[in-house]
């Protein structure tokens, strides 16, 4: 108790200390480089910088880091194809780190003091929505490759990912069509899950379904016991489950649904955040027989996916999946490209003008984009089988036209969002 | 309606007893020692690792080893979290015995260090750590042993210290270009426990439905603690270890090791916390944040219950289980709804993310009137 601290030992122990923290740092390798330029010898002219601004760290990193893949595969695929405009693509890649203060920082920095002329990144809607006025307030462009719960229309963003009618509401549809009536909406408390299930909850009731019972957890909660109590007692008789939960919850949710006995025969549950990925994590057991709705899955057939695949795999390992949001995120890439290219400068509006009907043959299949900064795609559901991959049981026969602003929540009714008028801009009223 | 009650009884239990399992180990560290240990969600990370691990080699076996590797990974993963924590308390905490800030603040710090541990060990760290003591301590202890260094003896270190710095990062720059040794060992991924067959189902018994995982973790909880009871009352160092936490002067004075006391406390904590993270890999995710879901509800338990007393943990927890899940599943506001505007206010709160605020703030009132927890510590030993 009374051992005196003395000076010997102080050395001794933070030297020991500062030495193995140098070690750490020395032996991690798989860190993030703060800077990875594949063309860092090339002087500022020849290049065009774009910034990547991803958690590389903290809860997010899980996600968000094979987002970054993703987009690093597109830049080197158009570099080695000899860039853009004749000029080669520098990447400065930020670590938002899952601080939602840290990624308006570092959009700042990006936007400021790298000069970049566009930025690609973000993956919660909450850091979405902490960059917005960044971008809005330097009119910056931001490529946000996630789904996300609409009810938002920025000039400065270009949504790659689906809106609510291009996920959320024709998978409602389909499970109304298909697996019954009565739904039971389970969530992650924050803002996607809440706003989703409004929006599930109104479209239920204009469609003859009913909603018998919703319950949130906090997240990264894991104790689901109350809720399945909850959806036994809801649902006596089995009935469908549409789950908005994030992260770890999900984990533990379908580890003990399968032991509460709610098999997917009699409890098909419904998933907008559970993809090739977070099969792999959940363990595929557990979740085989379930659903989820995406526009991009690995097993999509077309060409454009193939080499996708291909391509990916030889670069980061054959034992990598791929998901939608990464997906999306690669075809951002391309999408920029081609408007610069179409606008023949990275001037920010000149581009912004440009993208507007930019369309590729994208491995989901064709996208286009519209004026109102959102992609055209097709919607798919997938029903997860025995090697973690999924099913696809059900495509939209033709690509879905984007409605950021939901038409079944009466707050956003006839609402519209078009930047290519400037007298109807982000929400005018539709006739 | 006596269905619903049996279930809201098995539920409040199964949480209860998660919640308990979790909690033990602090409860032991917190009550006897007075340490304040962050790094205990941390600890049941590590268990739950080490399931991980014994799960992917039994796999590799098969068959039979894989029905019940499960008990093969509790031992394991008592054995490895208690020399994690003996390393932890022999390396960190002794120096901060009574000072509870310094180790709230030093456990903090060796949880973080954990966590990011395990996102990015693998062979090159492995290796450049255990070259690093090797060289750094082994040289120090032939230095110490020489008694002829004498006022050199800063120098000396230093040298050493750079040149055992300089040997690892050269050894490792070497090593750095192979793909095997550098590729992470788990990674920041969640990764997948799978529970074994007869772990996964459930059984429906009267209408209430008794998941095996569940059952499992009950029988584990009840299991550690009538051997915890055991040990602390029956065994030579239960003995010790009690009259150290009575009055540690005293206890030295009688030619009781403290040291070793202390040591062999904490690492019995630690491998509980061990236990506790392999059983909740049957229930929940296994990744770098694992023990962090953990670690508010277990002090809860253990700030609840009382310092140093294991019935109040277990009534702690117990309550605090069932409390969760009456509120959180509506069952309450069921059973009050004759009382309607106390139904409708317990409504509110029937979602298990605003059971959670309710229950904290009924911790709250109940500190209010018992601020030393359900079975409040008497004696001398409070004022340390």
């Amino acid at each position: 108790m009374s051992k005196q601290f003395n000076r010997r030992k102080f050395l001794i122990y933070s030297s020991a200390t500062i030495g193995s923290s140098v070690l750490l740092k020395a032996c991690a390798n798989d860190s993030p480089t703060a800077t990875d330029s594949p063309s860092a010898t090339n002087t500022g002219s020849d290049t065009i910088k774009v910034g990547i601004l991803h958690s590389l760290s903290g809860t997010m990193a899980i996600s968000e880091r094979s987002v970054v893949d993703a987009e690093q595969l597109a830049i080197k695929e158009i570099n080695s194809a000899g860039g853009i405009l004749g000029k080669q693509i520098q990447a400065i890649v930020e670590d938002g780190a899952s601080n939602w203060d840290t990624f308006r920082e570092k959009a700042t920095k990006l936007i400021d003091q790298d000069q970049t002329s566009v930025i690609f990144g973000c993956w919660t809607s909450a850091s979405r929505k902490n960059v917005k006025p960044v971008f809005e307030s330097k009119d910056h462009m931001l490529w946000y490759p996630v789904q996300y719960e609409g009810q938002e229309c920025s000039k400065n963003i270009f949504y790659t990912g689906a809106a609510p009618n291009q996920q959320i509401e024709p998978s409602v549809d389909w499970m109304l069509k298909n697996k019954g009536k009565e739904f039971f909406l389970v969530g992650s408390d924050y803002v996607f899950p809440r706003t989703a299930n409004t929006i599930i909850k109104a479209q239920l009731e204009a469609l003859g379904g009913t909603t018998v019972g919703e319950d949130y957890l906090p997240l990264g909660n894991v104790e689901v016991t109350p809720i399945i109590s909850k959806i036994r007692q809801a649902l006596p008789n089995g009935g469908v489950i549409y789950n908005t939960l994030n992260g770890d919850s999900n984990v533990a949710f379908f580890k003990q649904l399968r032991g509460a006995g709610l098999t997917p025969e009699k409890y098909p549950s419904m998933s907008v955040s559970i993809a090739e990925e977070e099969v792999k994590a959940i363990g595929v057991e557990y979740l085989q027989g379930h659903y989820a709705a995406w526009n991009y899955f690995q097993t999509v057939d077309t060409p454009a996916n193939q080499k996708f695949v291909a391509a990916f795999k030889q670069e980061y390992g054959a034992d990598r999946v791929i998901n939608d949001p990464m997906e999306a995120a690669y075809i951002a890439v391309y999408l920029w490209k081609q408007a610069v290219e179409k606008a023949g400068t990275t001037d920010l509006a000149q581009v912004r003008a440009a993208a507007y009907g930019q369309t590729i043959d994208a491995p989901e299949g064709k996208v286009t984009m519209t004026a109102n900064n959102h992609l055209s795609k097709i919607v798919r559901i997938g029903q997860v089988r025995q090697d973690g991959l999924f099913d696809i049981v059900y495509a939209t026969p033709a690509p879905v036209e984007p409605i950021p602003w939901n038409q079944f929540v009466k707050e956003t009714q006839g609402f519209g969002c078009d930047w290519s008028d400037p007298a109807k801009g982000g929400k005018y009223k539709q006739v | 309606m006596l269905t619903g009650f049996l279930e809201a009884l098995f539920n409040g239990i199964s949480i209860g007893a998660v919640l308990l399992i979790a909690a033990l180990g602090l409860a032991i560290i917190f009550g006897l020692m007075g340490v304040i240990n962050m790094a205990h969600g941390e600890l049941m990370m590590f268990g739950a690792y080490t399931t991980f691990v014994v799960q992917n080699a039994c796999k590799e076996l098969g068959g039979v080893w894989f029905e019940f590797y499960i008990f093969l990974a509790l031992i394991a993963a008592f054995l490895f979290t208690a020399v994690v924590g003996l390393i932890l308390e022999r390396g960190v905490i002794r120096y901060l015995y009574g000072r509870p800030l310094e180790t709230l603040l030093a456990t903090w710090g060796v949880s973080l260090i954990f966590q990011q541990f395990v996102r990015s060990v693998n062979w090159l760290l492995v290796i450049g750590i255990f070259l690093f003591c090797l060289l750094f301590f082994g040289g120090l202890k032939i230095l110490n042993s020489r008694n002829i260094l004498g006022k050199i003896r800063n120098w000396v270190v230093a040298v050493l210290l750079l040149l055992s710095l300089g040997m690892t990062i050269g050894t490792g720059n070497l090593l750095s270009n192979r793909q095997v040794v550098t590729q992470p060992w788990f990674g920041a991924q969640n990764v997948d426990v799978t529970a074994p067959n007869w772990l996964q189902e459930g059984i429906s018994l009267g209408g209430v439905q008794l998941p095996f995982a569940r059952l499992f973790i009950i029988a584990l909880t009840i299991v550690c603690v009538a051997g915890i009871y055991l040990f602390l009352q029956r065994s030579n160092w239960g003995l010790r270890i009690r009259a150290v936490t009575q009055n540690r002067s005293m206890s030295a004075c009688l030619g009781i090791p403290t040291q070793r006391v202390d040591a062999i406390t904490f690492a019995l904590g630690s491998g509980l916390a061990g236990v506790a993270g392999c059983a909740i890999s049957l229930l929940g995710s296994v990744g770098p944040n694992t023990g962090q879901n953990y670690i508010i509800d277990t002090f809860m338990v253990v700030v609840v219950g009382g310092v140093g007393n294991l019935a109040g943990t277990i009534l702690a927890a117990l309550g605090i289980g069932t409390a969760n899940f009456l509120i959180g599943s509506g069952t309450l506001a069921f059973l009050l709804s004759p009382i309607q505007p106390l139904a409708d206010l317990l409504n509110f709160f029937a979602t298990t993310s605003m059971a959670k605020v309710l229950v904290f703030a009924l911790i709250i009132v109940f500190l209010q009137w018992k601020p030393g927890g359900i079975f409040p510590q008497k004696g001398r030993t409070v004022d340390i």
